[in-house]
């Protein structure tokens, strides 16, 4: 069936559209004729072997890779080479990355607070107030003055989680999250995860955990080969997948 | 891409192009300037910055020059540069030669098992290394070798050689027959190409049958067995010219004058110290494991050292060793501390206040060092290429 | 079923056996392992014999340290003659002009305190306020370095670089070297990571240009040439010329240590700075370079360290540094024929200084690998 479920809708709860992109590294083709549009508080996961694009696609919406056809366009603002617009569409859209990307030279809070003060010119005491509010969110003020070297992994990771928050964005993307983790420490991250879904964030993650993904998504992306495979919500997507693809991946992931 | 149009000053294609144009723009314009001030300058205190001066005679004697023919009243200014240049090449090489040579003994004794040696090469290169290069070197020239050196008539004798106050006198070379001594030469090039594919046949065959010669051996006996046949089936083109005490001074040999001694000297004393510290770095950075597991497989002590801790000791210890070589070749412009007449002594400093042509002087002076420079990076890359290749 | 558990019961610890610790067996490993360490062990004992004692009669036990003249070692020609240091000590420290307005020697000495009591305590790991200690040491120390040794001002009497002389002579020309050249270096070394090309090949021949060539070639063009650079009627004084030679080169130097340390970093890292909307200064400025400098540390001390000794070479161009007042000290008539005594003391205060530097950058590098591992 078709893979664009969302291709005309226009109307003003879509967030990000993303419209026949295409990505080159080189000569090797890594994301073919992309479509995809992404509605407010929706929450995507996209899902895939490695090597399928999935990181690619979403580290094009913020800029971290440049793709050379097609169109992204997120609150309205195309995502051109135009400085302006790549740093609106930055504030808007936080990241959470595999490796958590802290920075290991500022503590907890100072990683926090660094870009609402330099990016969005807050007061001081404005940044740390709303930096020991989302620390609190995400379970962990008591380290805000501690190093991130001296925290678990599952403890960074939340604390990147409440710095990419500290942003205020509109939509967060999340690169494989959980992949780096510990196993014990998975649990933890993943349930800040969901509690900021019910708080109706936006959010498009990029993950192997299809328990998370059953309890929380409203869509799941399957990629392959630098396409969109299908888009299902996850009932349908689980039960009743419509590619041969698909049902290989599942068989793969999910026999386990 | 939709073909919206960026605002010009947001484009970074443009600003980028903006901000490289107005960098280059005015670097050069600099440059310019200052070129032309200091020709302007040089004007207004009576020099004419012209390389017409490189062919007027120099009113200045040089005293060493052992390859290009030096007469006063003769030699040319730009005769007098090849000659520095020269003389640089002549103690960059013997200081390359004995650096590396004593360098390696002392890496390799810093490494060793008796806790003495060891020892005693640690306070050898912490004491040569933290004190400046030209201190020693007039340390070594005005402190010891000057104030102790005997006279001619009681030098130090080490076989051959002679060390007095006047320099160190070696034995020569001398080509009777420069044709005959060609085809000699042309002969063990010969050899060699000769041993290069014995060398590959007998790789062939073993990778064949298995069969193992002793390369190594049998090339090294062939060289030399056909050289010394050659030489005297050419007459004997070469001989040895000794110093030979006569009254108050040597006859025949070579003098390497005192000033070219010192700097030789305390060149390879210091730049020992460096080479001992890479050479002790790559004998360390081969892992303990790697020595357990050559051990295990039941190989000597001299087979684990040559198959398998120098060849990796080797690619961490050369390429900062090359850069040493570089640094003893520039740290021989310290030579004007002695009075060894070298490119810097004799081209940036005398001919400089003789003629007064700033400008040309210096850069060639600077052009020669970044040659070297440029040669060195040229190694190095090919070997580092190399070493990449052989990890593929 | 039963199963019977046995009380496991701890065996006593003995010492091993005494001959395989302690300092017989250490002396049997290490010294006499094998017949040819204990070949050399004998011939370095034999050479420690014969060198060592006749050295320590010389320079300590038969050694003249009194007198004020050279009579008291010409007496006594069996021992050093330590008495010429003593009595040249101001002029080694501090050059001529100190040496010889003895009442002015308290500006250049109380220089020397602050300077030390600042840079001591930067190397000891307990000291807190670091950042504000290095930040008054690179800012506030020279101003008030400036006032107190050059003068001029306050009622004290100017007194113009190029009467500096010896080991104040020597630390300035380091010192300002290295001030300078730092922001330099870490320009250069973000300019060789640029991607517009025009930047980054512009920095690689500048670095490539200035460590090509002999530290005395620049000297050389520094002291003949800097004038004629510049309209007539812009003075230079010598030790300004070779301040801006030295720094010139020294950036270099500074450049490469530096982008050891940029290298270093994680690419994660600006990639975390670019998705919270950092521009380049910001990412540069707060992330990459407060990291990066940190690694280079014991780098740019190994490059402080060869400057150091560098220094030593603008004697050649005729200014009063430390060993040129130790060479003019040993030919002069006063001292005639104590080149020994005078090129082993400036060797053993340069010795001092250089060691001192790299057995810090050697802790420090300890340290630091430690803490990324960690």
């Amino acid at each position: 069936m078709t893979n664009n479920q969302a291709e005309n809708m226009n109307d003003d709860s879509t967030i990000i559209s993303i419209s026949k992109l295409n990505k080159w590294y080189g000569n090797f083709h890594a994301l073919k004729d992309i479509d995809l549009s992404v509605n407010k508080t929706e929450k995507i996961v996209i899902c895939g072997p490695s090597g399928s694009g999935k990181s690619t696609l979403i580290r094009c919406i913020n800029r971290l890779e440049v793709h050379q056809e097609g169109s992204i366009i997120v609150d309205g603002v195309e995502l051109n080479d135009d400085v302006k617009h790549i740093n609106e569409i930055r504030s808007e859209v936080g990241m959470v990355f595999q490796h958590f990307n802290l920075f290991p030279h500022l503590t907890v809070l100072e990683n926090c607070t660094l870009a609402p003060i330099w990016v969005r010119k807050k007061s001081r005491n404005e940044a740390n107030q709303m930096a020991m509010e989302l620390l609190e969110k995400v379970r962990i003020p008591d380290q805000a003055d501690k190093y991130p070297g001296q925290l678990s992994g599952g403890q960074q990771q939340r604390v990147a989680i409440a710095r990419a928050l500290c942003m205020q964005p509109r939509v967060m993307l999340f690169d494989e999250p959980t992949s780096a983790l510990d196993p014990e420490m998975i649990k933890e991250v993943l349930e800040t995860m969901i509690e900021l879904a019910e708080s109706g964030m936006t959010m498009i993650v990029v993950t192997h955990e299809m328990g998370f993904a059953n309890k929380v998504a409203d869509r799941i992306i399957f990629m392959d080969e630098g396409q969109i495979v299908e888009q299902n919500d996850p009932e349908t997507f689980f039960n009743n997948p419509e590619s041969d693809r698909t049902k290989l991946f599942l068989s793969q992931i999910l026999d386990h | 891409m939709s073909p919206n149009r960026i605002p010009l000053h947001r484009n970074p294609k443009l600003r980028s192009a903006i901000i490289q144009g107005l960098l280059l723009f005015v670097v050069c314009y600099a440059l310019l300037s200052i070129y032309q001030t200091t020709i302007f300058n040089l004007e207004e205190r009576g020099i004419k910055t012209s390389t017409s001066f490189f062919d007027s005679v120099a009113p200045f004697k040089v005293g060493f020059s052992p390859f290009l023919d030096y007469e006063l009243g003769k030699t040319t200014y730009i005769e007098i540069f090849y000659i520095g240049v020269l003389n640089t090449i002549l103690v960059a090489i013997l200081g390359i030669a004995a650096a590396t040579f004593l360098g390696f003994i002392i890496g390799i004794m810093r490494s060793s098992s008796n806790w003495l040696a060891s020892r005693f090469s640690l306070v050898y290169v912490e004491i040569f290394r933290n004190m400046p290069l030209l201190l020693q070197i007039m340390f070594w020239n005005f402190a010891i070798f000057l104030a102790f050196l005997p006279p001619p008539k009681q030098s130090l004798e080490f076989g051959v050689f002679y060390l007095n106050g006047r320099g160190l006198q070696t034995p020569l070379p001398i080509i009777e027959n420069s044709s005959n001594f060609n085809i000699w030469l042309l002969a063990i090039l010969f050899s060699f190409i000769g041993v290069y594919f014995f060398r590959r046949w007998a790789k062939k065959r073993f990778f064949e049958t298995g069969k193992t010669l002793p390369v190594f051996s049998i090339s090294v006996v062939f060289i030399i067995l056909f050289a010394t046949i050659m030489f005297y089936a050419l007459g004997g083109p070469l001989t040895i010219e000794l110093p030979v005490l006569g009254k108050f001074n040597f006859k025949g040999g070579a003098q390497l004058p005192l000033p070219l001694f010192s700097l030789w000297f305390s060149l390879t004393i210091y730049t020992s110290a460096f080479i001992a510290e890479n050479v002790r770095a790559g004998i360390a950075s081969v892992s303990k494991g790697q020595i357990e597991a050559a051990r295990s497989i039941g190989l000597s002590r001299s087979q684990m050292v040559r198959m398998v801790i120098i060849p990796q000791a080797l690619r961490v210890i050369i390429p900062p060793t090359i850069s040493q070589y570089l640094n003893l070749t520039k740290n021989s412009s310290l030579a004007m501390a002695v009075g060894y007449e070298e490119v810097v002594a004799v081209w940036a400093n005398i001919s400089l206040n003789q003629t007064g042509q700033a400008l040309i002087i210096i850069a060639m002076t600077i052009i020669f060092f970044e040659c070297c420079s440029l040669f060195t990076s040229f190694v190095l890359n090919i070997y580092n290429r190399r070493i990449q290749l052989s990890e593929r | 079923m039963t199963s019977k558990t046995i009380k496991f019961e701890k065996l006593p610890d003995r010492l091993p056996p005494s001959n395989t610790v302690g300092w017989m067996a250490w002396v049997k490993t290490n010294l006499f392992g094998s017949v040819s360490n204990t070949f050399i062990t004998l011939l370095f004992f034999y050479l420690i014999f014969l060198y060592i004692p006749p050295f320590i009669e010389w320079a300590f036990i038969n050694a003249n340290f009194s007198g004020s003249d050279r009579s008291v070692c010409d007496e006594n020609k069996a021992g050093a003659c330590w008495t010429f240091v003593k009595v040249r000590f101001d002029q080694l420290l501090f050059g001529l002009y100190f040496a010889t307005n003895p009442d002015q020697m308290w500006r250049p000495i109380i220089a020397f305190i602050g300077f030390f009591g600042l840079l001591i305590p930067l190397m000891i790991d307990k000291t807190p306020y670091k950042k504000w200690l290095l930040i008054t040491l690179l800012t506030i120390f020279p101003v008030f370095f400036l006032l107190i040794v050059r003068g001029g001002v306050f009622g004290i009497p100017d007194s113009d670089p190029s009467q500096w002389g010896g080991l104040l002579l020597t630390f300035t020309l380091a010192f300002v070297g290295i001030i300078l050249a730092l922001p330099l270096g870490i320009l250069l070394a973000l300019g060789r990571r640029s991607k517009m090309p025009v930047v980054k090949s512009l920095s690689i021949i500048y670095i490539e240009f200035w460590r090509g060539t002999p530290l005395i070639t620049i000297l050389f063009m520094a002291s003949v040439m800097l004038p004629l650079f510049f309209p007539s009627g812009v003075e230079f004084d010598k030790v300004v010329r070779a301040m801006i030679g030295i720094t010139l080169f020294q950036s270099a130097y500074t450049a490469e240590a530096v982008r050891g340390g940029l290298q270093a970093i994680d690419k994660g890292q600006s990639e975390a700075s670019m998705a919270l909307g950092m521009g380049y200064w910001q990412q540069t400025i707060f992330i990459i370079l407060p990291q990066a400098l940190k690694i280079s540390i014991p780098s740019i001390v190994n490059t402080f360290i060869a400057l150091f000794k560098d220094t030593s070479l603008v004697s050649i161009i005729g200014l009063l540094d430390l060993l040129k007042i130790a060479q003019n000290s040993s030919r002069s008539l006063d001292w005639n024929g104590y080149d020994i005594e005078a090129y082993m003391f400036a060797g053993i205060v340069f010795w001092i200084f250089c060691f001192g530097m790299s057995m810090y950058s050697q802790r420090l590098e300890k340290k630091l690998d430690t803490d990324r591992r960690e």
